[in-house]
């Protein structure tokens, strides 16, 4: 029970950032640089509520910094048709080592953090109170963000644009879609939640900043993303499911050292399952056939992903 | 007066990189003369940081000059790294388990490496061939997977004497160190298997057929098929050769630096190769050079924080800010070639 | 309502694809544009359609000017255009595809979408699944589909661009009927296409384009002769060629079945004798490139077999065909033929079979400098390929081709090139009968099938509809049959 708990509470970085990178993709734009922009938000997180004692502009930052670096890569993709991989990863790079030397000097200090809030009334709910209404405002609102999302992506018209966008760019322009602004649109959404998802991953769950304080937390979310399906609702599910494999590995982590070390690295295995059950053609016969089967097993990427529009 | 502007054109992004380490290293109140200083002076200021420096250059080197293969063919090759570490670990397992001597240890560990690399790199191959998966989304995976492979031998089959510590196995029996001589701390073997992949693959790559037909079908599947091509061989072969060529890097990185097997012992190496190999424009021929300029900044970037307030991460930011420029610049060339080449075909039409 | 264009102009680079149209279409009416292919049709439709802006020329709804000024725009207009390959999204559900980029606040209302899509569906007797993926549905329904989407939007002009193309009879059928529906109902439809049967069963009355111009108007019924005599020109004076003698038998083609998705081969049988030139006519996408392409190895044959000089070569791939003397020139020359990047001594030393492992470079390009001097290409041994022009370009790839083929096979061979090209390139291609060599080709152009084939057969909806003696047949029979009027031909 209390395992639950935590594990609920420390997967909601990454719920933001596979929210956040499924918005990006579902646009069209492969953000590479996820495990860098990450872990620079994280520190800009930390630092400037360190500095100005104020959490909100510690997020804010944060989204800021995350949301800038999106936008260079839909910057390069579009204007300069530059490939979003090789910019990506790039960019990656360059974050993680500037999340290091500008955050040198808030390594291991105490600061600010995210406070508990539990709901009056709503967390004395028998066990569902406990596991889902006695955490803080991030919490809260990593669950909001994924039925949002959710909502927006596939209850809203803005929602089918973003879709179309990402996957048949040309029709959806014939539509009357602007689609290169969208993706700079979606690309800074995107990027912004990932930049709340790096601060809170040092407000409100491994608090303060060290060394490479997200190590890996990226790569998983690019990962989960995929394992997800671009879908918001099963990206979460993947992320608790990742969180799950953590608090196991820390059971384990006497009896059975050697399998402890190895269950965080199973999203990836996942991810190249994921991809290869998404391509093979007997399954996708077999959802044509049966749409309902396409929500439990896995949904293609969206086919534009990486690549660049330009209207005629 | 053109020359002169494209050596401009291309100066540009080195004097913005430039610039960016300067106003970070003034941001923490240092002098920029005194971090350069650092940096050259540790990377090359005495023989055993030059020996570093070379070491560093030979897995640098090795990593990009697979890449220069991979991509040649087209491929995105992302999960260099974990084909380094796979052959970190082949290499390892015929340290530990193969007694002879030296000689011979450099040539079987050599062998594994190249060996491991090629088969890690084999796996992303097929599932790109055979599986239709993306082989950034593959290799990516495939790294991670090397990763924990490394951590749970350390940890389970190949622990210590008596503690299971992630610091690495027990240091391997003498003779499957690679020889170095005297204080050199860098291995005359490491130095020629490198120097011979980088020729190797600039041969390869640019006086022969095998390279010629890559150069097809990394351009253009369907012009290749009809030249009768059989893409789907030569993807593999591409994802083998550079595979190995990582997995040497990956054999030398515990046989000739840690002497033991660490987890993820690929350092970043594979990852760096891939900046390396973009910032050489995918040429080998520029491989070299700049793989040392990388290792002098690594290793001399490592004396920053013992001499001066400056952390270490400075090199890095200074190798990506390079790459990232020069990307960038070569992006706003093309376009403003592209606008100047419209505006003249309206001239001539109006 | 009732749509006028005035003096359209529009160019691409040094191509007038518009070249002052003028044209007045009534509403309440089923209105034809005939040309073929290139002459200019789609670029209008596209214009009127708010894709591209003109150059030039304006245009009037109801009397009054407008300026269309994206897609989205022109369907506020009332002008909406069903593209050949209607544009949909393949994983959407069929409301969600009505529904994308559709007026509206941000709340999707599915329920009263799907109701609509009911009702249009129940009154032109489409039958829609609205929940079910559009990857599933035939090229048929998604057109339907895309048809009652413009419908649903408000459009009072509909622009039909080649419609009929890989739908079926039935679903045909129903096209029409729906069509002739909407024109009753006051609505003026053009139907852009350049098969003549359906012009004539469907049009009341019909424009025809060559080259960018408007070559005539005429009400249907009209004569078939004038109709083809507007769209090729007049017939053209074909001199007689030298005969050669026909050797044995080098393809030989039993039973050959192809399914593709828009399209089949069924039970094709064809032979081709050495040093004989067989021409394919057809409409784009009739059967000729898929044959083309079986023949090549490029794709594999769903049943019966394909021999080259009597050997079985039916399972083999391209290379496999390439070592037994087959050869494919495709019409993308950039595209699947040449590489991007690569100059022109690199392709010849990747074209050239008994290139050594080690490339000796310098004397490649010496070698590569002369190929170039004895085909005339302009540009140098370092020139990459895409710095050469169209023409150039086809001169490479004839230059790469190996010495002793059994079989050429060709799409397009003088596409885009000028006068003095495509007789060079012929008379290179008809050089090679003497050695024995076979040519199968699809063209477009009705006067080169004429001129240089000694056989053509002519292909409808993926069938052989015709086999004809190119001695003894013209251009007015040849364009008859293209469009599917076997009757009238004979």
């Amino acid at each position: 029970m209390n395992e639950l708990h935590s594990l609920i509470a420390a997967a909601a970085p990454l719920v933001f950032a596979v929210v956040g990178e499924t918005i990006t993709e579902k646009a069209g734009i492969i953000n590479l640089s996820l495990e860098g922009s990450l872990m620079l938000s994280a520190m800009t997180g930390f630092a400037v509520s360190y500095e100005t004692n104020s959490l909100i502009l510690g997020f804010l930052a944060a989204a800021l910094v995350s949301s800038l670096v999106a936008l260079l890569v839909a910057y390069s993709s579009i204007a300069l048709k530059l490939n979003q991989v090789a910019v990506g990863f790039v960019l990656f790079q360059l974050c993680v080592d500037l999340s290091t030397f500008l955050g040198n000097s808030y390594v291991r200090i105490p600061g600010p953090s995210v406070g508990a809030l539990p709901i009056p009334l709503l967390e004395d709910i028998p066990v569902l109170g406990r596991l889902l209404f006695d955490h803080n405002l991030v919490v809260y609102s990593s669950f909001f963000a994924v039925i949002a999302a959710y909502y927006f992506i596939f209850r809203t018209r803005q929602g089918l644009d973003l879709q179309g966008i990402g996957e048949r760019p040309e029709a959806a322009h014939a539509r009357g879609v602007p689609v290169n602004r969208l993706r700079y649109m979606y690309a800074a959404l995107g990027g912004s939640l990932v930049g709340i998802a790096g601060a809170s991953y040092s407000l409100a769950v491994k608090l303060g900043w060290s060394f490479q304080h997200t190590r890996n937390l990226g790569w998983i979310a690019l990962a989960i993303v995929i394992f997800g399906g671009w879908q918001p609702v099963r990206a979460a599910a993947g992320a608790y499911l990742f969180a799950g494999l953590l608090t196991l590995a820390q059971i384990l982590q006497a009896p059975l050292p050697g399998i402890a070390q190895v269950l965080p690295t199973i999203p990836f295995p996942l991810m190249i399952l994921t991809l290869v059950i998404v391509y093979s053609d007997w399954l996708r016969r077999l959802t044509d056939r049966f749409p309902a089967l396409r929500t439990i097993l896995a949904s293609e990427p969206p086919a534009a992903i990486g690549t660049v529009f330009e209207p005629e | 007066m053109i020359q002169f502007r494209s050596l401009l054109r291309s100066l540009t992004p080195v004097g913005g990189a430039l610039a960016v380490a300067v106003l970070l290293i003034l941001l923490v109140g240092e002098s920029p003369f005194a971090a350069l200083w650092a940096i050259v002076d540790g990377g090359v200021g005495n023989v055993s940081r030059f020996g570093d420096t070379l070491t560093a250059w030979t897995t640098l080197s090795l990593a990009a000059a697979g890449l220069a293969i991979t991509f040649t063919a087209g491929l995105w090759n992302i999960g260099v790294e974990g084909q380094v570490i796979a052959g970190a670990i082949a290499a390892s397992f015929v340290a530990r388990e193969i007694a002879a001597p030296t000689p011979v240890m450099v040539v079987l560990t050599l062998l594994a490496g190249f060996a491991g690399g090629a088969v890690w790199a084999l796996l992303a191959g097929l599932l790109k061939v055979k599986g239709k998966v993306n082989e950034i989304f593959g290799g990516l995976g495939l790294t991670f997977v090397a990763i924990s492979l490394s951590t749970y031998l350390i940890i389970g089959p190949w622990q210590r004497e008596g503690i299971a510590s992630t610091s690495g196995t027990d240091p391997f029996p003498g003779n499957a160190w690679l020889p170095t001589w005297g204080d050199l701390r860098v291995s005359v073997v490491s130095i020629v298997v490198a120097v011979a992949a980088l020729g190797t693959v600039y041969v390869l790559l640019r006086g022969t057929r095998f390279g010629l037909r890559l150069r097809a079908v990394g351009q253009n599947l369907q012009s290749s098929a009809l030249f009768g091509i059989a893409n789907t061989r030569y993807l593999l072969a591409a994802f083998m050769l550079g595979g190995g060529l990582a997995g040497l890097a990956g054999a030398i990185r515990v046989t000739g630096f840690y002497h033991k097997l660490v987890p993820g012992p690929g350092g970043g190496h594979g990852y760096l190769g891939i900046l390396i190999i973009l910032l050489a424009a995918y040429k080998a021929k520029w491989i070299a050079p700049i793989a040392f300029f990388f290792a002098v900044v690594a290793v001399g970037a490592s004396q920053l924080p013992l001499r001066l307030q400056i952390d270490a991460s400075l090199g890095g930011i200074v190798r990506s800010v390079l790459v990232l420029f020069v990307l960038l610049a070569g992006g706003w060339q093309a376009r403003r070639s592209a606008i100047g080449q419209r505006r003249a075909t309206e001239e001539v039409e109006a | 309502m009732s749509l006028e264009l005035r003096d359209i102009h529009k160019h691409f680079g040094p191509v007038r694809a518009n070249d002052g149209i003028s044209l007045t279409i009534e509403g309440g009416t089923l209105h034809g544009l005939l040309g073929e292919n290139g002459a200019g049709k789609s670029t209008l439709m596209k214009i009127l359609s708010g894709f591209y802006a003109p150059d030039g020329g304006e245009i009037l709804l109801d009397g009054e000017l407008i300026r269309p000024s994206s897609p989205r725009d022109a369907i506020a207009h009332g002008i909406g255009m069903l593209h050949q390959d209607p544009l949909v999204f393949l994983p959407f559900t069929v409301v969600d595809n009505l529904l994308l980029a559709s007026p509206g606040g941000s709340r999707l209302d599915r329920r009263k979408a799907r109701q609509e899509l009911g009702e249009m569906c129940e009154r032109f007797g489409f039958t829609l699944d609205p929940n079910s993926l559009v990857r599933t549905l035939t090229v048929g329904e998604r057109q339907q589909l895309e048809m009652v989407r413009l419908l649903w939007l408000g459009a009072r002009v509909l622009i039909l661009d080649e419609p009929t193309t890989g739908i079926s009879a039935p679903q045909r059928l129903k096209l029409f009927e729906t069509l002739r529906t909407l024109a009753a109902e006051g609505m003026s439809v053009i139907f852009v296409s350049h098969k003549l049967e359906e012009v004539d069963e469907l049009c009341e009355r019909v424009t025809v384009m060559r080259q960018g111009q408007v070559v005539g108007h005429a009400e249907m019924p009209c004569p078939s002769e004038r109709l083809v005599e507007m769209m090729f020109g007049s017939a053209v004076e074909i001199e007689g060629r030298e005969p050669i003698d026909l050797g044995d038998p080098v393809l030989e083609i039993d039973r050959l079945t192809v399914n593709e998705r828009l399209l089949s081969l069924d039970n094709l049988d064809l032979e081709i004798r050495a040093g004989e030139v067989v021409g394919l006519a057809g409409l784009e996408g009739s059967g000729q490139q898929t044959l083309l392409r079986a023949c090549s190895g490029l794709r594999s044959a769903d049943g019966g077999s394909i021999a080259i000089d009597g050997a079985d070569l039916t399972a083999a791939d391209y290379a496999g065909r390439l070592a037994n003397g087959v050869q494919f020139l495709p019409a993308g020359r950039l595209e699947e033929g040449l590489i991007t990047g690569l100059t022109l001594t690199e392709h010849l030393v990747l074209g050239d079979p008994n290139t050594p492992f080690f490339v000796d470079w310098d004397r490649a390009e010496g070698a590569a400098a002369e190929t170039i001097t004895a085909n005339f290409i302009k540009g140098r041994p370092a020139s990459t390929a895409d710095q050469l022009s169209g023409g150039n370009q086809q001169r490479l790839l004839l230059a790469m081709l190996r010495p002793g083929l059994r079989l050429l096979l060709m799409e397009h061979p003088t596409r885009g090139l000028d006068i003095e090209s495509a007789n060079w390139v012929w008379g290179q291609l008809l050089a090679r009968r003497t050695d024995g060599t076979a040519i199968l080709f699809a063209s477009a152009d009705l006067d080169e099938l004429l001129r240089y084939s000694d056989r053509i057969l002519v292909f409808f909806a993926g069938r052989v509809i015709a086999e004809l003696d190119a001695d003894i047949t013209d251009v007015e029979q040849l364009g008859f049959l293209i469009g599917g009027k076997v009757r009238d031909a004979q």
